[in-house]
């Protein structure tokens, strides 16, 4: 594959094993800077490892990632630090620090990154909060006080409190009610408005995917590939899922069953 | 070729396949113990975090140590007197109770009990922040979690057991002596010599410093299982007894080699001291 000048992220014939399970197959993938891309799939075809991969939380079994052009495999510790600050991450349940409040939560990478006198931490807390919605009678809240859709939204302001270059969205709303999902869809959407930012949004929800994304990539399960099938069924804008030539991309996109009640099938 | 053969074969396979994983394991451990220490060198977290999981450490353990302590003594004293009484040796009891305790009951009991109320609850702590992803948030936000999550822990087992150790080390003495002083009607003069010429400073330094070894390990072992925590309840379930049945297993291992470690550098210190005793 040709490589993109304009990626920010490329991922070079990756694969990564759990054990015996192969989880990504030689995946190629470059994402362009301060686009939205949008990674769809079923259940366990690799996504969240995807994301997980970008900031070197996992490494790949073959493979290399580079983030802007410099292979992380390469970076020192100090560098692989300073990327993962370049980079903010909404995880699937928020991943509040359980033992701190929602103003600590929100305060801790301004903290742990230094250089913040404790007037403009408090600054930029308030200012995150308010940008999510949230009102400063929830800063000292503890996360298990709070509802799911508000977990998301501290996550979403402690993931954007360092300004950063990505953002990686990882089923960002997951368990919400289609208001809620609205609204972090609306807060996605500000979040780049607000300053150009490169975004990777992990969902399931096609609503979220029409109403964010600029470009759509589609991942299916290696397990049920075939030997010399590419990973990746589809690339391309929002607007070609439902005609697309391939027909597990439409079943997808229109949620239907179909042959996956087949007795084995669902458990693949 | 007799049909055994492939399933000896086979458990061979099998055997080396799990010495493989236990020698890996161990490599692991070390590697993320070493990581751990530079955590404490490099003050990786604040101050009042150190001071928080100290006082947790030591107020949550400071009752069942000083129970435990305290029945120990009491049950090797009604355990040893009939022996000693036979041979005329009861007023010996204190010096022979009293260096068991301090040397090797003490510093044993007050880590397991650690290790149980404290060792398999971080672990439970760690596991928890693992599978709901803290863990990896804490890296996303430019903070070494190794060094920001078990320096403090390391530390506070570490400087919270030799206090333990001696609240066991005490109520065990109580218990013994009141023992055989209240209920067997030992000479409380004699009981209290012998203890006195036998129990030296040595030996108090000795079960004191095993305590700390044993508080270091015990708090590795059990943030080590808590960081490598399976997904679910259930691995939260067992990586909290993993983390007592491995320390538990490594404080008696390490209490081995340590008593003849420390016997042999005695021996070369003070080298006739034993017959002078004598």
């Amino acid at each position: 594959m040709p490589e993109d000048t304009t990626s920010i992220i490329r991922l070079a014939d990756v694969s990564i094993r759990f054990g015996k399970q192969l989880v990504l197959r030689k995946l190629a993938l470059d994402i362009r800077a301060h686009e939205t891309l949008a990674i769809i799939g079923e259940s366990g075809c690799g996504k969240t490892v995807l994301l997980k991969l970008i900031v070197n939380l996992l490494q790949p079994t073959e493979g290399e990632v580079f983030f802007e052009r410099r292979l992380i495999r390469g970076m020192t510790e100090a560098e692989v630090t300073r990327m993962r600050l370049r980079v903010g991450f909404l995880f699937q349940q928020a991943a509040l620090f359980d033992s701190l409040n929602v103003f600590d939560n929100v305060a801790f990478g301004l903290r742990a990154k230094g250089g913040y006198a404790e007037d403009d931490i408090h600054r930029r807390v308030h200012e995150r909060l308010g940008e999510v919605g949230l009102a400063a009678a929830v800063e000292p809240k503890m996360p298990a006080e709070l509802s799911g859709g508000m977990r998301k939204r501290v996550g979403l302001a402690r993931a954007l409190a360092l300004d950063p270059d990505v953002m990686l969205y990882d089923e960002p709303t997951t368990g919400l009610d289609p208001i809620m999902t609205d609204v972090i869809n609306e807060l996605i959407l500000k979040a780049r408005r607000r300053r150009p930012i490169t975004s990777v949004v992990v969902t399931h929800e096609m609503r979220t995917v029409r109403k964010v994304a600029d470009r759509v990539v589609m991942l299916f399960p290696v397990a049920r590939l075939g030997a010399d099938e590419n990973q990746v069924i589809y690339d391309g804008p929002p607007a070609g899922l439902a005609t697309s030539e391939d027909a597990r991309v439409r079943q997808f996109v229109e949620g239907e069953a179909r042959d996956r009640m087949s007795a084995g099938k669902e458990d693949e | 070729m007799s049909p055994a053969q492939p399933r000896e074969s086979a458990l061979l396979a099998a055997a080396l396949e799990r010495a493989g994983n236990a020698a890996e394991n161990l490599g692991d451990w070390t590697l993320f113990s070493l990581r751990a220490a530079r955590g404490v060198t490099g003050r990786s977290f604040r101050t009042i975090e150190l001071l928080t999981i100290c006082l947790q450490v030591g107020l949550s353990s400071v009752g069942v140590v000083a129970i435990t302590g305290a029945f120990i003594g009491m049950v090797l004293a009604v355990q040893t007197y009939s022996q000693f009484h036979t041979l005329g040796l009861e007023t010996s009891l204190g010096a022979v109770i009293h260096l068991s305790i301090v040397k090797e009951l003490g510093p044993v009991l007050a880590a397991v009990m650690l290790s149980g109320r404290v060792g398999s609850a971080m672990s439970a702590e760690l596991a928890t922040m693992r599978v709901t992803e803290q863990i990896d948030a804490l890296a996303c936000l430019g903070v070494d979690p190794v060094k920001y999550l078990v320096g403090p822990r390391f530390l506070a087992c570490v400087l919270m057991i030799p206090l333990l150790c001696v609240i066991a080390d005490l109520m065990g003495l109580a218990g013994s002596s009141l023992v055989c002083l209240q209920i067997f009607k030992i000479d409380a003069f004699h009981y209290w010599q012998h203890s006195k010429t036998f129990l030296q400073p040595w030996d108090i330094f000795v079960g004191i410093g095993k305590s700390v070894l044993f508080g270091g390990v015990l708090a590795l072992i059990a943030c080590h299982r808590g960081f490598h925590s399976r997904p679910g309840a259930e691995g939260v379930g067992r990586a909290a007894t993993e983390a007592f049945v491995y320390s538990f297993v490594a404080i008696l291992v390490l209490d081995f080699f340590l008593a003849l470690f420390s016997n042999t550098i005695h021996d070369l210190i003070w080298p006739m001291q034993g017959m002078q005793m004598l």
